[in-house]
C-alpha cells in the first residue's frame, strides 16, 4: 500500500500559507564590504572579489554554473566561493547551458537572486531561446509584476588563442533583444563594480568579460563606484577624432592613440562600459566636439553596434560632422582559427587607418 | 488491460474508476475522499468545460483572436492541480484552463491572453502560477528553479510543471528532468499525453514504450496514470508531491488523455486524424465516467447539479461582461515594463509614440 493524501485541500481554504507568492526583491546598494582598497588586482581576481562580496551582502545571492564549485571556474573566477559560502550557494550544474539559465529563472520568480556563469561566449547560443524567450520578457509578460535579478557572465570575445567558439562577440545578440541590459568592463575596477551594480539590479544584465584582459592588474578601489551602469567614461582626452569602444579594445585604442599623437592626430577614447543602457550623450558631446567618430569592436561589422553608434551619431549629429563615421571591427566571417585572429581582430593599425580617412575628408 | 512492466515502469495506467464510473480492482491507492472533496472536483471539472466552451464561442463571435481548449484534459488538470497546496507553485503551459480556474484566476485574467490584450496573463504569480508559456517545454527549467529555491528558502512546497507529449521532445525538457533529478529538486512533471501535438501523433515523438519510461533514464520515479480518472490523477499526483516534500526528489508522471478539440481554434483536426477515434475517446470522456462514479457512491445530486450549472453561467457570463466589455491597456505600458526603471533610449522612444498618437488626435 503506497502512502497516499496528506490532507485534501478545498477550493477557498484560507488556511495559514507559510510562504507567499514571490519573496519581495528589494533592491540592496553594492555596498563596500571588503578592505577599503585592494591593490594591485587582476581583472579575474577583481571579479572574484565582486562574487565573494555580493554573496557576503545578501544572502539570496546564488552562483552556479559548469565547474563553478570545486575548481573554482576554468579561470579561477570563482574560486573560494563554495568553500566560503557553502554548496546551497555555489554549486556546479550539469553541462547545458538552458538548463543553467532557464533555473535562473525559476530562482528568480521565488526572489533569490543568480549569478550564473555561461563557461564562454560561444556555449552562450544553446541558452538563447531562455535569454531572449523568457529572461528578457518575463517582465514584461507579467505586467512587471516579476523582478529578474539574474547577472549572466560569459567569458568573451578574442585573443587568447583559444580553440573553435571560445572568442566570439555575442552582445549584438543581447543588444537586438529588449529586457536585456549589457555591459562590459575594461578594468578590474570597472570588473569589480560593474559586476557588484549588475548584481543588485532588478533586471537581468549580461556581463561580458573580456577574458584577454583577466590578468591586467589595477588598484581597485572597492568604497565607492566610479560610475553606475548607463554611464560612459572618457579615458582619453582629444580633439581631433572620437574613438568609441568597449572591453578588450580599449586597451588597444589607448595605445593607438599614443601612435595617433606621433602623426598628429588627438584621439579622445571613451569606454562606454555599458551598452545597453547606452549612454549616449558623452558620445555625443565628444563627437560634437571632435567632429569625427571611429567606433571599435571585435565582432563582425554588419549589425555589430558600430552600425547602430554609425546611424545614432548621423541621425543626430550629422551637422556636426567633419567626416563619414566609421567602423573597426571583425569581419563577416566565422571567428578564425588562432593562428589568424592576429590578423581578424581590429588593432592599433586599423583603427589608425579609419583615423587616416576621417582626418582626410575634404 | 495486460500489465506490462518495462524497465521498473508498468505501462497499465494507474486507475481507479473505469470507464462506465465503476471502481477498478486497483488496491494500491486509496478513493477515499471526503464527500465535499469529490463533489469539488466534479464542480471544478464541468465548469472547467463550460468555461472553455464560452472561450471557443467567443472566438468563433471575432471577439478572441485564438484559443486553446482543454476539452477532454479537466481531470488531469483538475485532479493534479486540486492534490497540491496552494502555496505550491505551478508552471502551466497555455491549455490549462482547469488548473487556472481551481486557483482562483478568474476569467479576465485568462482571457487576457486571448484577447492580445497582455501576454502570459493576468496577475498569475499572486496565485504562485507561473504566465502561460507558449515556448513549448522550456518552462520545465523554471519549475526546477523554483522548486531549487524552495529548497534555499527551507520551505515543505514543491513545484508542479505541466508539460505536454510534445514538451517532452524539446532539449529543455530533458535537461529539466535532468537538472531537477542531479538535484533531488522537489518537483513535479506532469505530462499530458493528449496523443496528439498539433498533426504530430506521439508514435513521431519518440520510440520510448512510454513517455514515463524516460524517467528511468534520469533516475527518478515514472508513473502513467489514466488522466480522464480525475481520483487516478489527484492520488499519483498527491503522492509524487509527497514524495517530494519529504526529500525524495522528483517524479515524471504521464497522464494519458486526449485533446477532443482542435489544438487551438486555428485548426482543423480533420485532416489528419478520424472520428472513429475521436468517437473512441468520447466514450471515455471523464466527467461522464466520474459522474456515474460519484452516482453510484451516492455523491451526486440534483441539488449538486443545479450549484454547478449556476457555477458554470455565471463564469461564463463573467468571462463575457469582462473580456469583451474591458478597456485595452494604456500603450504606455508597454514601454514601461521592460525594465524597472526605464531606459533613456526607450523613454525617448514611448514620447515618439505619444507624440504620433498626439498628432493623429
Amino acid at each position: 500500500m503506497t502512502q497516499i493524501i496528506e490532507r485534501p485541500p478545498m477550493h477557498g481554504d484560507d488556511a495559514e500559507e507559510p510562504y507567499g507568492p514571490m519573496l519581495t526583491t528589494v533592491p540592496r546598494a553594492a555596498r563596500p564590504i571588503s578592505v577599503p582598497t585592494s591593490p594591485n588586482l587582476t581583472m579575474a581576481q577583481a571579479i572574484n572579489r565582486a562574487l565573494h562580496d555580493a554573496m557576503a551582502a545578501d544572502e539570496r545571492v546564488l552562483v552556479f554554473g559548469e565547474d563553478v564549485a570545486k575548481l573554482g571556474g576554468v579561470f579561477r573566477v570563482t574560486e573560494g566561493l563554495a568553500e566560503t559560502f557553502g554548496e546551497q550557494r555555489c554549486f556546479d550544474t550539469p553541462l547545458a547551458e538552458s538548463g543553467i539559465v532557464g533555473i535562473a529563472i525559476g530562482l528568480a520568480i521565488r526572489g533569490l537572486v543568480s549569478v550564473p556563469e555561461i563557461q564562454f561566449d560561444g556555449f552562450a547560443a544553446p541558452a538563447f531561446d531562455q535569454m531572449v524567450s523568457h529572461l528578457a520578457k518575463y517582465r514584461m509578460r507579467t505586467r512587471g509584476d516579476v523582478d529578474m535579478p539574474v547577472t549572466i557572465r560569459i567569458p568573451s570575445f578574442g585573443g587568447i588563442g583559444a580553440v573553435e567558439h571560445h572568442s566570439e562577440s555575442t552582445e549584438s545578440y543581447w543588444l537586438h533583444t529588449a529586457g536585456l541590459k549589457v555591459v562590459v568592463p575594461s578594468t578590474p575596477s570597472d570588473a569589480y563594480w560593474l559586476l557588484r551594480q549588475s548584481i543588485v539590479s532588478r533586471d537581468p544584465v549580461i556581463y561580458l568579460e573580456p577574458k584577454r584582459r583577466y590578468w591586467t592588474r589595477e588598484a581597485v578601489d572597492t568604497t565607492a563606484p566610479a560610475l553606475p551602469i548607463g554611464r560612459a567614461a572618457v579615458r582619453r582626452i582629444g580633439a581631433d577624432v572620437t574613438v568609441v569602444t568597449y572591453g578588450s579594445l580599449v586597451a588597444t585604442a589607448l595605445s593607438a592613440a599614443e601612435l595617433a599623437d606621433q602623426r598628429g592626430w588627438s584621439l579622445e577614447v571613451i569606454d562606454l562600459r555599458s551598452l545597453n543602457p547606452l549612454d549616449f550623450d558623452t558620445v555625443a558631446d565628444s563627437v560634437r566636439k571632435t567632429g569625427r567618430a571611429v567606433v571599435m569592436h571585435e565582432g563582425p561589422r554588419t549589425l555589430g553596434f558600430g552600425a547602430e553608434l554609425a546611424a545614432r551619431v548621423q541621425e543626430e549629429l550629422f551637422y556636426d560632422l567633419e567626416a563619414p563615421v566609421l567602423r573597426a571591427t571583425g569581419f563577416d566571417t566565422p571567428y578564425p582559427p588562432a593562428r589568424l585572429e592576429k590578423l581578424w581582430l581590429p588593432g592599433p593599425d586599423r583603427l589608425l587607418d579609419c583615423v587616416e580617412r576621417a582626418m582626410e575628408q575634404p | 488491460m495486460a500489465e506490462v512492466s518495462a524497465g521498473g515502469v508498468e505501462l497499465a495506467p494507474v486507475r481507479l474508476v473505469d470507464p462506465d464510473g465503476s471502481p477498478t480492482a486497483e488496491d494500491r491507492y486509496s478513493r477515499d475522499l471526503p464527500p465535499e472533496t469529490l463533489s469539488w472536483l466534479y464542480e471544478m471539472m464541468v465548469v472547467t468545460r463550460e468555461l472553455d466552451t464560452e472561450f471557443i464561442n467567443l472566438q468563433r463571435q471575432g471577439e478572441l483572436a485564438l484559443f486553446a481548449s482543454c476539452r477532454g484534459q479537466e481531470a488531469a488538470q483538475i485532479g493534479a492541480t486540486a492534490s497540491l497546496r496552494k502555496t505550491d507553485w505551478l508552471f502551466p503551459q497555455y491549455r490549462e484552463i482547469g488548473a487556472f480556474l481551481l486557483r482562483g484566476i478568474t476569467p479576465a485574467q485568462m482571457g487576457a491572453v486571448w484577447r492580445g490584450k497582455w501576454h502570459g496573463g493576468l496577475g498569475f504569480t499572486e496565485k504562485c502560477c507561473a504566465p502561460i508559456s507558449i515556448q513549448i517545454g522550456t518552462h520545465g527549467l523554471h519549475a526546477v528553479g523554483a522548486a531549487m529555491a524552495a529548497q534555499r528558502l527551507g520551505e515543505d512546497s514543491v513545484t508542479l510543471a505541466f508539460l505536454g507529449d510534445g514538451a517532452t521532445s524539446e532539449g529543455d525538457a530533458h535537461e529539466a528532468l535532468n537538472f531537477a533529478a542531479v538535484f533531488k529538486a522537489p518537483c513535479v512533471f506532469f505530462v499530458q499525453n493528449n496523443q496528439w501535438a498539433i498533426s504530430t501523433p506521439v508514435s513521431y515523438q519518440m520510440a520510448a514504450p512510454s513517455i514515463a519510461h524516460r524517467a528511468i533514464g534520469y533516475g527518478m520515479p515514472g508513473i502513467r496514470v489514466d488522466g480522464n480518472d480525475v481520483l487516478a490523477c489527484y492520488t499519483v499526483t498527491a503522492e509524487a508531491a509527497a514524495r517530494a516534500r519529504d526529500g525524495g526528489g522528483p517524479t515524471l508522471i504521464e497522464a494519458i488523455t486526449y485533446r477532443m478539440g482542435p489544438h487551438t481554434t486555428s485548426d482543423d483536426p480533420t485532416r489528419y486524424r478520424s472520428q472513429g477515434e475521436v468517437d473512441h475517446w468520447s466514450a471515455l470522456d471523464p466527467i461522464a465516467r466520474y459522474r456515474n462514479y460519484l452516482q453510484a457512491a451516492g455523491v451526486w445530486t440534483e441539488r449538486l447539479e443545479e450549484r454547478v450549472a449556476a457555477k458554470s453561467k455565471r463564469l461564463r457570463t463573467e468571462l463575457r461582461e469582462s473580456v469583451v466589455g474591458a478597456d485595452d491597456f494604456d500603450v504606455a505600458e508597454m514601454f514601461d515594463t521592460v525594465y524597472h526603471d526605464i531606459t533613456p533610449d526607450l523613454a525617448h522612444q514611448r514620447e515618439q509614440l505619444l507624440a504620433e498618437l498626439a498628432k493623429e488626435a
